[in-house]
């Protein structure tokens, strides 16, 4: 079983006095063991959405429906009490605020303990060390001493770590990170994302990042697939995406990358419009209105995202356009 | 913790100072003296009791006089009932209105706690509709119209439980419930709505995600949260009781320090009337240290501060 | 080979904005219970105030034949009347009218007070501020119904003033609501921003702070009121506010809760009355409260 996650036609909706929000309109990808899927795109673009959805993570007026299998089992539509067993042992998810993600009214070693003791019945004693030797893996000083501290004695940086560390206490196969550095200082980010290669070595578990930041993706992505209102516009390894990107988004979203080797006076290049309303969106492709290559067919046919080739290193590249090619 | 204590009592002491120097001087300097109400009593006995009492002299002296007292726990003597000294009637009256008061605290706590995690479990369903409803009922509905309506019901018509007096634990029950009416309805409702807050929140969603069991998640990580604004409402809802307890204590003919308040108000006897609004107020503050203190049992952050 | 006539990129949909309080009262009204408490409250103030010239009975007008009767809907006696013959429905429409004063001048007292106390403490910031709210704190815990009695006793029952002591011990709640919204609104970026466009600081005052600490303020007035009516009541009821031949609910509650055993009805006609204002009140604040503040559902 070389697939950790197969997600098949995914919808998530949440309804709200003003109509239905179609936050993710029918998804499908995979994850493979040991593999790190970036998933870029937008605020509101439904890159979160996909894994609170199969975390059971959803608000209360938020429905998801279609397949998700971990491991082969199917897992969307899951009791709780089931769902808990695979929640926080096998799979993993990590936020994108540590500020306000721990509780800040127990103590780190309450907090990292109990997940030991529910999932693996260990004694307080044995999770409270394995619980020291994970933070002394995500480089936490002094790591003894910190445990019994509490979340708001801790710095952003240390406080995401800890989370991390949380996470993969079980030794889970997949970690899910939403937007892990988003909320962190620049240098903070770097070592985050270090620390979680790191891991990723010594563990090897599967990664889903998500993400709006291009640069953490180049950095750590295997492969990576791009949001926009909801679908999935562009998939591929990360390599051919960056060099030869086959979707007007996302060649709009490399565009507007600054770049060092610019030349001062150059202004900076955007994508016009906004994204479109998810309760009201427009008919045929979502990107249309904002497109620079729409042509007749784009508001009448909704393009779905089909495979065109397949890459140097097995991956296929699918994208979600009428144009043949960029 | 022990700073904290500290810091806490060193804002009470300054509390209680203002409470005893403000009563003092407001009731000093109405018009009207304690003497005023009886039959109309001869000049140079007036003037001898004046002196038996200190009120011949100057106003800052008196004052002086009586903290001194209060000092030693002597409150001074009742000018209404002469046989009895301030300290002796609170002494008499107080078991009484304690365990009143405690019971009605304990039962508000217990009932308000569960209905408002209750109702916030079940947001938006007729649980949390009935109980949103009749908590809106018991902050609006006055305790001394709902005093005389138990009374009526209960007591009257139905003859299950006795009109007044005190004794039996049957005598308890009436009182008890209108007294502790409004405070159940304000704690669910605080409750309720801290619970929601809490559970739509980050740290919560953490508990989830880590797959702790809901039950865990519920009473490990939200409830624990969310009574943290209970707790902080602990000093005021106390002092509402007290408050409250005056009217029902004289609805009930329950002989308690609250009657004996209110029957110095209206008979101008000083050195009652301040004596109990001193003692209650010390009272009142001594509660609120102990909810404070119980605020940074449940919230480290404050401890450190 | 399809034709790929490339069509205009589209720029933005127009969306239709809506100010804050439009939002606001579309939002208010919505809620039903708190549209309800707003029409009930409209009418007893309306059947309150304009009682005198509804051509009813006066309030002292003693009825020798009906001394202590129940309500005797023939005569138009809708609350009976009390144990001097005079007719309960119109002495708790006038009653009302105090009751609804009150509420108002107290609640505008404790407005006024919190407000400036609040605003000061806020806009001057740090040290100052911090050493007026520990003031606050400790006056929140004193039951602040010794007091009201000792002013009433201090006053000796001379009406304005009873309004006065009541609103002088509610202020608190204002203080604190009115600081908090300074503090928040001093810091935003907008009020840098005018700041830096050169509007005078009076402008920013009156355009930009008070129009911002106007919600919550309302919110709390609403919800004071009730709070001061019922002080009223409390200490009427106790023998201590409004004095005969004047009446408020709480007096005439108190003399209903006296005859209990003969009459019960005397109680429930002016208790009624009472706790419906009341919960309207509260209604009408909860909704301002949900409509102002859309985080708080």
């Amino acid at each position: 079983m070389n697939r950790v996650l197969e997600v098949t036609d995914l919808k998530t909706t949440f309804a709200t006095p003003e109509g239905d929000v179609k936050a993710v309109g029918g998804v499908d990808f995979a994850i493979n063991k040991g593999e790190t899927l970036g998933v870029v795109g937008e605020s509101g673009s439904g890159k979160s959405q996909i894994f609170m959805s199969i975390m059971g993570l959803l608000a209360r007026n938020g429905r998801a429906a279609g397949s998700v299998k971990f491991k082969g089992e199917d897992i969307l539509g899951l009791p709780v009490k089931e769902l808990n067993r695979v929640r926080g042992a096998k799979m993993s998810m990590i936020f994108q605020d540590p500020m306000t993600s721990l509780n800040p009214y127990l103590s780190v070693r309450r907090q990292m303990t109990e997940v030991l003791m529910q999932h693996k019945g260990l004694s307080e004693e044995k999770a409270a060390a394995e619980s020291v030797a994970m933070l002394e893996n995500v480089q936490i000083p002094e790591a003894k001493r910190r445990l019994n501290m509490f979340p708001h004695e801790f710095s952003g940086g240390m406080r995401q770590r800890v989370m991390i560390a949380m996470a993969l206490l079980c030794g889970p196969e997949l970690l899910i990170a939403d937007e892990p550095t988003t909320a962190l200082d620049v240098t903070v980010q770097a070592q985050i994302l270090e620390v979680l290669v790191g891991l990723q070595r010594d563990f090897g578990m599967a990664i889903a990042l998500i993400t709006h930041d291009l640069g953490v993706i180049a950095r750590m992505a295997d492969r990576v697939m791009v949001m926009y209102a909801g679908g999935i516009v562009e998939k591929g390894s990360v390599r051919d995406l960056f060099k030869d990107p086959q979707h007007p988004y996302t060649q709009g979203l490399l565009e507007s990358m600054p770049r060092l080797d610019e030349r001062e006076s150059t202004r900076l290049t955007t994508i016009g419009g906004q994204p479109p309303n998810l309760q009201n969106l427009p008919s045929g492709c979502t990107f249309r209105d904002r497109c620079r290559y729409a042509f007749e067919r784009c508001p009448v046919e909704r393009p779905l995202l089909t495979p065109f080739a397949e890459g140097p290193d097995g991956a296929i590249r699918s994208k979600a356009c009428h144009l043949p090619s960029l | 913790m022990l700073h904290y204590f500290l810091r806490r009592l060193g804002g009470a002491i300054p509390t209680l100072f203002i409470i005893i120097t403000a009563s003092f001087f407001m009731i000093r300097t109405a018009p009207g003296g304690p003497f005023d109400r009886e039959r109309v009593v001869p000049p140079d006995i007036l003037a001898n009791l004046m002196k038996a009492y200190h009120l011949d002299e100057p106003l800052w002296k008196q004052y002086l006089r009586y903290l001194g007292g209060l000092f030693q726990g002597d409150f001074g003597p009742s000018f209404k009932y002469k046989d009895f000294s301030v300290a002796e009637l609170i002494a008499q009256g107080f078991p009484t209105s304690l365990t009143l008061g405690t019971i009605a605290i304990a039962v508000a706590l217990s009932i308000g706690l569960t209905l408002g995690v209750w109702a916030a479990l079940r947001q938006n369903t007729a649980v949390d509709y009935t109980a949103t409803g009749v908590s809106m009922l018991g902050i609006a509905v006055p305790n001394f119209v709902v005093a005389p309506t138990l009374t009526l019901v209960f007591g009257l018509m139905l003859g299950w439980l006795p009109v007044g007096g005190w004794g039996s634990p049957a005598n308890y029950v009436l009182p008890v419930v209108a007294l502790c009416l409004p405070q159940i309805a304000a704690i669910a409702r605080l409750t309720r709505a801290s619970m929601i807050e809490v559970l739509g929140s980050n740290f919560v969603r953490t508990a989830r995600a880590k797959g702790m069991p809901e039950r865990v998640t519920i009473t490990r990580h939200a409830i624990r949260a969310a009574l943290l604004p209970v707790v902080s409402y602990l000093g005021p809802a106390i002092a509402q009781i007290i408050t409250g307890s005056v009217v029902i204590e004289q609805i009930f003919s329950i002989p308690g320090i609250g009657r004996y308040f209110v029957q110095s108000s209206l008979n101008r006897d000083y050195t009652m009337v301040m004596g109990v609004t001193v003692f209650y107020g010390a009272l009142v503050i001594f509660c609120n240290l102990v909810a404070d203190m119980l605020y940074g049992v449940l919230d480290p952050k404050v401890r450190y501060d | 080979m399809t034709d790929m006539t490339i069509l205009p990129a589209t720029a933005t949909v127009e969306v239709k904005g809506r100010s804050l309080w439009a939002n606001a009262r579309h939002r208010f009204l919505k809620n039903k219970a708190a549209v309800a408490g707003l029409i009930l409250l409209v009418l007893i103030a309306i059947a309150c105030f304009g009682a005198p010239y509804f051509g009813l009975r006066d309030q002292d007008d003693i009825n020798w034949d009906m001394i202590q009767s129940a309500p005797d809907l023939a005569q138009g006696y809708f609350f009976g009347t009390d144990s001097n013959g005079r007719d309960l429905f119109v002495r708790t429409l006038y009653g009302g009218q105090v009751s609804l004063t009150v509420g108002i001048v107290s609640t505008l007292v404790s407005l006024v007070i919190g407000t400036l106390y609040g605003a000061t403490a806020g806009f001057l910031g740090g040290k100052v501020d911090g050493a007026m709210m520990r003031f606050v704190d400790m006056l929140y815990s004193i039951p602040f119904i010794f007091f009201v009695i000792l002013l009433t006793v201090f006053f000796g029952r001379q009406f304005v003033l009873i309004y006065v002591a009541i609103g002088a011990v509610n202020w608190l709640d204002m203080a604190r609501i009115v600081r908090g919204q300074t503090l928040s609104i001093k810091r935003k970026e907008y009020i840098e921003a005018a700041h830096a466009s050169g509007v005078s600081s009076w402008r920013i005052i009156t355009r930009h702070i008070i129009p911002n600490c106007l919600g919550p303020v309302v919110v709390y007035m609403t919800l004071t009121v009730p709070v001061v009516i019922l002080t009223e009541s409390f200490i009427s009821f106790l023998g201590m506010g409004v004095q005969e031949p004047q009446s408020s609910w709480g007096t005439l509650v108190a003399e209903g809760a006296d005859n209990l055993e003969i009459a019960p009805w005397q109680v429930f006609g002016p208790g009624a009355v009472l706790a419906i204002t009341l919960l309207s009140l509260n209604f009408v604040g909860d909704g301002l409260r949900d409509a102002l503040d859309p985080k708080d559902r």
